[in-house]
């Protein structure tokens, strides 16, 4: 897939709860062919201390409207000068970046996203129901404006949520919620992105009842096309890449990822809060 | 008016004087998609050590001021990897392929070089006495005459190719380190490497690298990568080849006009992927806007 460097005109900033934000961007050029779970590198004008690009995921894409949107949380000195972008802006972005999620054939998939994470969710679940598939989507975060463009994921699949204060869905932790707790055993893969604590306990728990599950990671990087070498995780296989062998990895494949191994499937997630 | 880009270092002979700065540019391959390789004077692939290395624990990077600080720690998969299965992909490009060869002994820094130079298409190495993120080896073979000395001698009786030792700015005068090399036979030398640098993350109360410390790279560190540059010009004969903080046609033009023969671009290729050919257009353009024929004639020619 031939990676490309473009200047996208930004069509619009939509603000989306909490300090989440959506940029619709248009490609003079043709959109390059994506995957859902790649991603694309973004340069930061006019911040002195933005020096590195900043990596995000493809939240969603339009080759017909030859648009791509990128689902923002403003959190540091690069995303507030992103999340102040206009209409008629342009924007310098490398893509697409990484491996997607696999696009299995499996029929009964679970997508699991937590806060901002749910990014690259949108455009995997989009992708599955253009191949005839129903993922169920579960999303979770601290509070209601933790659940960005919840209606997005409605719109497309059967949706549920959990908010840590319960002022959205259920309360309590997307692993504490009624589908993870009674209903796990009948998704032949689940697919997560978010904090690592989240997809921790979710892969644990997957690994426990061997369902394969999938993760995508977020090290710092520099590059994104495997050049610094900065932003490797531990794999079986030792340090690999996250921005060229992932972003998505098996869980499996990943070291030191197993808060505890769960084969007793004490299931710790009931006791921890997750990490950001 | 027909302008010659083409520079000299020993018996290599570059198309233009841009290169690029291990550990920057993968093996080129990765940058594929963005740019014509073989335009580039040449490149400089990631160090090569005599074992594979696993490299330094996660997280490695931290983001400065115009710049970065990295603690990857020469991760790469040994010589007879890169030998038997990067070589062979290599040999596709029409341009210099210069490997960066480190270690962290003597007897690792020769079994390296004896096997790089059995590679047709290798013209020459370059000889990393200078990187901060291993704790045995590296720099510490940069930061002593003695030790630079044992080393490129060692190296030089294995090497027939072009050799050029690439200094660490870690030093009180780096002008005695680049005479010590040169007398002890290399054909070039290439500086700076990285700037011993920390960052601390104040709200964890922790180091930002899993190293604590790390190297800094990027346009926060050119003023400091040209004065070297020029003080090394008034010490050694052999070619420099000035590199830190490059990141357009302008900074290039100032390293060379400090004495650089060739110059080599770092970080600035992770903020821009094709940023190697549109600096080469631009040392073109400003020969032709000066009306200086030939490249060489701009080598050190700063009017003080």
């Amino acid at each position: 897939m031939k990676k490309v460097i473009h200047d996208l005109v930004v069509i619009e900033n939509k603000p989306v709860g909490g300090n989440n934000f959506v940029l619709l961007l248009k490609a003079t050029e043709k959109l390059p062919e994506m995957l859902p779970g790649q991603f694309c590198e973004v340069k930061v004008d006019k911040e002195p201390g933005v020096y590195l690009r900043r990596p995000f995921s493809i939240h969603n894409v339009d080759y017909d409207a030859n648009t791509i949107t990128l689902l923002i949380k403003a959190v540091g000195k690069g995303t507030n000068v992103l999340s102040a972008l206009i209409e008629g802006d342009l924007l310098n972005i490398v893509y697409p970046l990484g491996n997607g999620f696999s696009l299995t054939k499996e029929t009964h998939i679970l997508l699991v996203g937590g806060g901002c994470g749910v990014a690259p969710l949108l455009f995997l679940a989009q992708t599955f129901r253009k191949m005839g598939l129903k993922p169920v989507i579960l999303v979770g975060g601290k509070s209601t404006e933790d659940v960005p463009v919840l209606e997005d994921y409605q719109k497309l699949a059967e949706t549920h949520v959990a908010t840590e204060d319960g002022s959205l869905g259920e309360k309590g932790l997307v692993t504490q919620h009624t589908v993870f707790r009674t209903r796990l055993s009948e998704f032949k893969r689940i697919y997560t992105c978010g904090p690592e604590g989240m997809m921790k306990a979710v892969a644990n728990i997957a690994e426990a009842l061997e369902i394969p599950c999938e993760v995508s990671l977020e090290n710092t990087m520099a590059c994104g096309i495997g050049a610094c070498l900065c932003c490797v995780t531990e794999t079986t296989e030792g340090h690999k890449c996250v921005c060229t062998e992932g972003p998505v990895f098996d869980s499996r494949d990943l070291n030191n990822w197993n808060i505890e191994k769960a084969s007793t499937c004490s299931l710790p997630y009931l006791k921890t809060k997750y990490d950001d | 008016m027909m302008i010659d880009l083409s520079v000299k270092i020993d018996k290599i002979l570059l198309k233009n004087p841009v290169m690029t700065a291990s550990g920057t540019f993968g093996y080129g391959l990765e940058f594929d998609d963005f740019l014509d390789i073989s335009q580039l004077g040449g490149i400089v692939v990631k160090a090569t050590t005599s074992k594979h290395r696993e490299g330094n624990r996660y997280p490695r990077l931290a983001e400065t001021n115009m710049g970065m600080l990295n603690a990857v720690g020469l991760q790469n998969k040994g010589v007879d990897y890169f030998v038997k299965e990067t070589y062979p992909k290599l040999i596709k490009y029409n341009t210099n392929v210069i490997v960066n060869v480190s270690d962290s002994t003597i007897e690792g820094y020769v079994e390296v070089a004896e096997k790089i130079n059995e590679l047709e298409k290798i013209p020459g190495i370059e000889l990393n006495i200078s990187c901060p993120n291993v704790k045995e080896g590296g720099m510490a073979f940069g930061t002593s005459c003695p030790m630079a000395t044992a080393v490129v001698e060692a190296v030089r009786k294995v090497y027939k190719k072009t050799l050029i030792v690439k200094l660490s700015p870690n030093v009180t005068n780096i002008s005695e380190i680049a005479k010590a090399v040169e007398d002890a036979g290399a054909d070039s030398v290439s500086l700076i490497n990285t700037l011993l640098g920390m960052a601390i993350d104040a709200e964890k109360r922790r180091p930002v690298l899993s190293t604590v410390t790390g190297g800094l790279s990027g346009p926060a560190v050119k003023p400091i990568a040209l004065r070297m540059v020029y003080q090394v010009s008034k010490a050694v004969k052999i070619p420099i080849i000035g590199l830190g903080g490059i990141s357009n046609a302008t900074d290039a033009i100032e390293f060379i006009l400090a004495g650089a023969t060739a110059i080599q671009v770092g970080t600035a290729n992770f903020i821009d992927p094709a940023i190697t050919i549109k600096i080469r257009d631009g040392i073109a353009e400003y020969l032709q806007r000066h009306q200086i024929q030939n490249i060489n004639d701009l080598i050190g020619a700063l009017e003080v």
